[in-house]
Parts: structure tokens; C-alpha cells; sequence
């Protein structure tokens, strides 16, 4: 055995090999088991045929149904999908437009200010961005006396903004002027050089923009905790209600579903990804 | 597009036709980037007309404004003074998409997501035309530069010649009125670059769209111009068809960039009618040609490129002799490298056979200048 020795171990480094070291093996799978085997637990016992979350009977899809059936989580779901397709909707179009204004207008100054101030809510801890806005709608709410879901929606709007602005600006930054200019060239005014060939090629990045904004306000509990009005119960509020009241393997099979929808989100956006890199 | 084809204009720039203004007239053009003490002067006050038909190239190392002057005259960058004219209509404010004027980028740009047909058609699109007049120009352009094969496969699909003929057949489905090629052929290799050479040069003389070609590559240049505009720094230095720019460079810079050159120091004693008097420094006397109105006076050096001396014969009288340092034997040719009196190197080129076992180094040669070979340089 010379895997111990340490002219392999060396040589692996200076080859900056990873696979070689010793004990890398070991490593990742430990990495590995650490990140999914909560989730292992979990989804195993959303199959349980019991009412038990650590003991193992027998496989059924019970509470998949009663999940199902449970008025509690279909509004919650239904509320929750609202609010990230309209937060997805703002926050998108907003995200485009910012990106489209800090790559492909002639440098203006601040331009790095301007960047700086979009990315900057993704270093503020949540829970201040979260009081922060509690505060203004308060005292909006105070001033107007209108209420109603619309401060969860856009307070969902403005968060994601710049999580959809991040691949956006990406997408814009490896595509030269040279295309518009191209499109110019031929002929095409301004518009047409916008709409058919900058958005088409800037597609990819919106998609992904779009999707990363979508998890990000389904996900979300701290803001949605503290700005939420009465009735306005998103799935994880809901979750996060549930759990007070005792684990069950209801919660399980809800949480099964989020995460089967997430994966599902993560495979799409793998696929438009690679689109993107041709 | 008329039919006359004017061909190589011998006269002196500037003197277009009276009747039919130049294709593009560039006046007093200049372009710089950035302010103040960082700012760049890509082009300095430039002035070029390039006629109807026209086979215009623009010559010039690398970083002498080929392109800024190119994108100039498409649009893409506005100038910081002077005017651009196309057949006598200014239009130096006209954004790009107005411009009759189309662009073979040196990347070739070509649209990504759609076919190869749908880029030849963009243009037309674009202008409104119909349906039916976009696919028959579309098929016509295709089979001008032979993809019909391939009109419906996306762009990524292709090689880099197929890219470089859809992007040559994007630019001239809509028939413009002048045709921008930026290094077309740049990243091509060697064969296929030959071919493409030919094959654009009959392209042009099938549709009588004025070229404006861009190259750092003399001999491309020599073989594929009507004429040829130098460049070096922002500035024109010499425009004139192939042999004027090689047989009668104007400038040493000309004279060294193209082909290989001897250039001696000299005094001129004597100029006039386009021919002067000079002496080199061992006071050997030699007869050269001027520019056309060029009355040099003072130091200046003189250019005579190594295939135009001649080796002097038993008898004959030399105008300098030189001792044999090496002989570079390559084929077709061989050069003589000779020391002159004067302390300067001279080349001379034998055709290759001639120089088999005939001279060896350290023997007296004596070569002979012919006056309307050898040129005065500003
Ligand atoms: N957008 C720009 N900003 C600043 N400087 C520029 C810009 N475009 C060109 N330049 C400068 O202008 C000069 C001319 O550039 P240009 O691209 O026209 O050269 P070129 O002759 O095409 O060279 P090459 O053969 O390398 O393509 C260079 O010094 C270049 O650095
Ligand atoms: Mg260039």
C-alpha cells in the first residue's frame, strides 16, 4: 500500500488533484450524508403508517392524503403560490430592467454604487430586513388606513429583486454589444434590435432570475412572519404553526411535496443553464 | 448599380468625378477616446473617397484605427469632428440602422438562435420587405456562397468558413451600398483563407458593392485590392493601387510595412520632373524617382527592393560595389546580402538556379540601380 506514503500524497497536490488525497473519499460522503440525511428522515417517515416520526411500521400514502385533504395547508399553499408568482412577476421585470440599466448604457457615474446598493439586502440579515419593512408599512398602514395582503405581496416583490437581478446581470455581462450592434447594422431600430435579439439571447438568465425569485418567496418565514396580516398564512407560517402543536407525519408530507417541487425547480434550471452556456 | 466599372483610379485622392460623387467621402475625420491626458487619437483628421465599385482596402498594424474608422463610417461610433458622406449625402449623425451600409464583423455576430437562413433574412426583415422577396433573396444568397445545404441548421452548428460565408451572405442580402469587411478572413487558416480570397474578390465583381476591406495582412491586400489606403497611428500616410503602393511607396513606413526593402541614407543634390540627384554616404551619385510634385531637398533615404537590382555583368559599370557577406538561398530565389562602402547593408535577389556554387562570401559584387526602381522617401 503506498496510498499513505507521502510521495502519492504530494505528487496528488502539486497536481492540485483532490481525488488523490487521502481521505477525500471519506470527506465527501461525510459532507454528503450530513446535507441530505435530515432529509432522508423526513421524507422516510412521510411513508410511515403511523402516527410516530421516529418509529418505522409500514409504508402508506395516508398522510399524503390527509395532507391533501386539509383545508389549513391548501390555503396556505394557495397563498403562498400567489404571493411568489407575484412577487416573481414584479421582481423579474424590475430585476431585468436594472440589469439591463448597469450593463448596457454607457458607464454613468455611480455605476458601482448602483450595483452595490441592488446586491446589498443579500448582506443584511433577514430578520432587519424584515423589521425595517414591519416598520414603514406600519406606518403607511397609519397614514392611508388601507390593509390588506398587498404589503406581504410587495414586501415578497422587493426581497427577491435582487436574487432575480444576479443571473440577469450574469446572463447580460457575457453577451457583448457586438449582437445589438449587428442587428443595427441590418437595419433593425432600437426596439426591434431589443425585442428580438437582446431579449431572446437574455432569456436563459431571465428564466433562471424568475425561478431563483420563486423559491426564494416560497421559502420565506422571517419576513413573511413579521409582515403578514391576519388570515395570510404562507405554507411555512403554516408548517412553523403545525410544529408547535407536535410534529406529525403530515408536516412530513407537506414538506415531502416542497421539496419534490424544489428539486423539480433545480433540474429545470440545470437544463436552462446548460442552454445558456452554448 | 451602374455598370461602369471604373476600376483602379490612378489619379490623385480627392478628384472624384464631378458627376458621380464618391461612394463614401471621409473628411477631416477625426476620433478620440477618453478625455484629458488619457485620451487616445484613433484617427486623425482622415480623408479618404473611395469610388463606386471599389475594391478600398485599409492597411495597417495593429492598433492604427482600422476598425475605429470602420466603425465609423457604419454608425457605431460617433466622430469627434469631420464628416462622412455616402454619394454625396452627409451621413455623419445617422444612427447605424439608418445607414444603407453593412458590416461583416471580424466575429461574425451571427445570431445565435435562429437558422441560418432566418440571419441571411434579418436584414430584409427589417426593411419590410415581403415574405416572398425575403425567401427569394434568402435562396439566392445561399447559393451564392453555396450553403443551401445547410440554410435550415442554427450557427453553432457551422465551421468557422461556413460562419465567415453566412455572415458575408447576411451582409449582402439587403444590398447595400457599401459592404464593411473587418478582417473577414482573420480566422480562417491559410488554404481556406486563399479560397474565401478569391471567392470575395469575384463576389465583388458579381455585385458591384463597393468593398471597404480591412487587413493587416500586406499580401492579402496587394492581391485583392482595387487600392489600398496605409495607415499608421490614425493617419492615412499613402493611398494608390497595389503597384504604386509597391513600386512607388511614398514613406519609408509604407516602403518597410510592404514587401522587403533596401533603404540607404542619402543627400539629394538635385531634384526635378519627378527625378533626383542623391548621394549616398560614400558619395556614390544615384538617380531616383519623387513623389508626383514632391521636391524633396536635405537628407532623405532612397528604397529599391532586392528583386529590382540588378547583379552588373563582366564589363557592365556598376553603380556600387558591395563585398558578399551571406547568400539565403530559398527555393525560387536566393539573396545576396552585400556590405556597401558605406557601411550599409544591401540585398539583392537572384533567381534561385543562379545562385548555385556562383558566389561565395567575401567576393566583390557589383549591382546596378535603375532610376525608375528606385524611390525618394519623405
Ligand atoms: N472604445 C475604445 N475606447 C478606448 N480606446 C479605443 C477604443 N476603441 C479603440 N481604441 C483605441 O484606438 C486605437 C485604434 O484602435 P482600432 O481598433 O481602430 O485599431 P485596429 O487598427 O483595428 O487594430 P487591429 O489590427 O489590432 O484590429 C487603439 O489604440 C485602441 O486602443
Ligand atoms: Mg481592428
Amino acid at each position: 500500500m503506498t496510498e499513505g506514503s507521502p510521495a502519492p500524497v504530494l505528487r496528488a497536490f502539486r497536481r492540485r488533484d483532490l481525488r488523490a488525497m487521502p481521505g477525500f473519499k471519506a470527506m465527501a460522503w461525510l459532507c454528503i450524508i450530513a446535507l441530505y440525511m435530515p432529509l432522508a428522515v423526513l421524507i422516510i417517515f412521510s411513508f410511515n403508517d403511523n402516527r410516530s416520526v421516529v418509529r418505522w411500521t409500514e409504508f402508506s400514502l395516508d398522510w399524503y392524503a390527509k395532507a391533501l385533504a386539509n383545508d389549513g395547508i391548501r390555503n396556505a399553499a394557495l397563498v403562498s403560490v400567489k404571493i411568489a408568482l407575484f412577487a416573481t412577476v414584479i421582481s423579474t421585470v424590475v430585476a431585468t430592467m436594472a440589469a439591463l440599466a448597469t450593463t448596457r448604457t454607457r458607464g454613468f457615474r455611480g455605476q458601482g454604487l448602483v450595483y452595490g446598493i441592488i446586491n446589498q439586502p443579500l448582506m443584511i440579515p433577514e430578520i432587519v430586513t424584515a423589521i425595517a419593512t414591519l416598520s414603514l408599512f406600519a406606518l403607511i398602514k397609519r397614514l392611508t388606513g388601507v390593509t390588506g395582503v398587498g404589503y406581504l405581496m410587495m414586501a415578497h416583490a422587493a426581497f427577491c429583486i435582487p436574487f432575480a437581478y444576479m443571473p440577469i446581470r450574469a446572463r447580460l455581462e457575457t453577451m457583448t454589444l457586438t449582437m445589438e450592434q449587428a442587428a443595427a447594422d441590418l437595419y433593425a431600430t432600437p426596439l426591434k434590435a431589443f425585442a428580438l435579439i437582446t431579449l431572446p439571447l437574455l432569456g436563459p438568465g431571465i428564466v433562471s432570475g424568475a425561478m431563483l425569485a420563486f423559491v426564494v418567496s416560497l421559502d420565506d418565514v422571517i419576513i413573511t412572519l413579521l409582515v403578514a396580516g391576519p388570515g395570510e398564512t404562507t405554507l411555512p407560517i403554516y408548517i412553523l404553526g403545525a410544529i408547535r402543536r407536535g410534529i406529525t407525519p403530515e408536516i412530513n408530507a407537506v414538506s415531502t411535496i416542497l421539496v419534490a417541487v424544489s428539486v423539480l425547480l433545480v433540474v429545470l434550471l440545470f437544463f436552462v443553464q446548460r442552454r445558456m452556456q452554448r | 448599380m451602374t455598370n461602369t466599372h471604373t476600376g483602379t483610379v490612378l489619379a490623385d485622392q480627392g478628384s472624384a468625378d464631378a458627376h458621380r460623387p464618391a461612394a463614401v467621402s471621409v473628411q477631416k475625420l477625426s476620433k478620440r477616446f477618453g478625455a484629458g491626458p488619457f485620451a487616445i487619437t484613433a484617427l486623425d483628421a482622415v480623408e479618404i473617397d473611395i469610388d463606386q465599385n471599389e475594391f478600398f482596402t485599409l492597411l495597417g498594424p495593429s492598433g492604427c484605427g482600422k476598425t475605429t474608422l470602420l466603425r465609423l463610417i457604419a454608425g457605431f461610433e460617433l466622430p469627434s469632428s469631420g464628416t462622412i458622406a455616402l454619394q454625396g449625402e452627409d451621413i455623419t449623425a445617422l444612427p447605424p440602422h439608418r445607414r444603407p451600409v453593412n458590416t461583416v464583423f471580424q466575429s461574425y455576430a451571427l445570431f445565435p438562435h435562429m437558422t441560418v437562413a432566418e440571419n441571411i433574412g434579418f436584414g430584409l426583415r427589417m426593411l419590410g420587405k415581403s415574405k416572398a422577396e425575403i425567401g427569394t433573396v434568402t435562396e439566392r444568397m445561399l447559393a451564392l456562397v453555396q450553403l443551401e445545404a445547410l440554410a435550415g441548421r442554427r450557427t453553432d452548428q457551422l465551421s468557422g468558413g461556413q460562419q465567415q460565408r453566412v455572415a458575408l451572405a447576411r451582409a449582402l442580402a439587403p444590398a447595400p451600398r457599401v459592404l464593411l469587411l473587418d478582417e473577414p478572413l482573420a480566422a480562417l487558416d491559410l488554404k481556406l483563407r486563399k479560397s474565401m480570397q478569391l471567392e470575395l474578390k469575384s463576389l465583388q465583381a458579381e455585385t458591384g458593392i463597393t468593398f471597404i476591406f480591412v487587413t493587416h495582412d500586406q499580401e492579402e491586400a496587394l492581391t485583392m485590392s482595387d487600392r489600398i489606403a496605409v495607415m499608421k497611428a490614425g493617419r492615412i500616410l499613402q493611398v494608390g493601387n497595389p503597384r504604386q503602393i509597391y513600386d512607388r511607396p511614398e514613406h519609408r513606413f509604407v516602403a518597410d510595412f510592404i514587401g522587403d526593402i533596401n533603404i540607404l541614407e542619402a543627400t539629394v543634390l538635385e531634384a526635378r520632373d519627378g527625378v533626383a540627384t542623391v548621394r549616398l554616404k560614400d558619395g556614390t551619385k544615384v538617380s531616383a524617382g519623387t513623389a508626383a510634385g514632391a521636391a524633396p531637398t536635405g537628407e532623405v533615404a532612397i528604397a529599391i527592393r532586392p528583386e529590382n537590382l540588378r547583379l552588373a555583368g563582366e564589363g557592365e559599370s556598376a553603380t556600387i560595389t558591395g563585398t558578399l557577406e551571406n547568400l539565403v538561398y530559398f527555393g525560387a530565389a536566393s539573396n545576396l546580402h552585400l556590405r556597401l562602402p558605406t557601411g550599409e547593408d544591401l540585398v539583392v535577389r537572384v533567381p534561385g538556379t543562379f545562385a548555385e556554387g556562383r558566389y561565395t562570401p567575401g567576393a566583390s559584387l557589383g549591382v546596378s540601380f535603375q532610376p525608375e526602381l528606385t524611390r525618394v522617401l519623405a
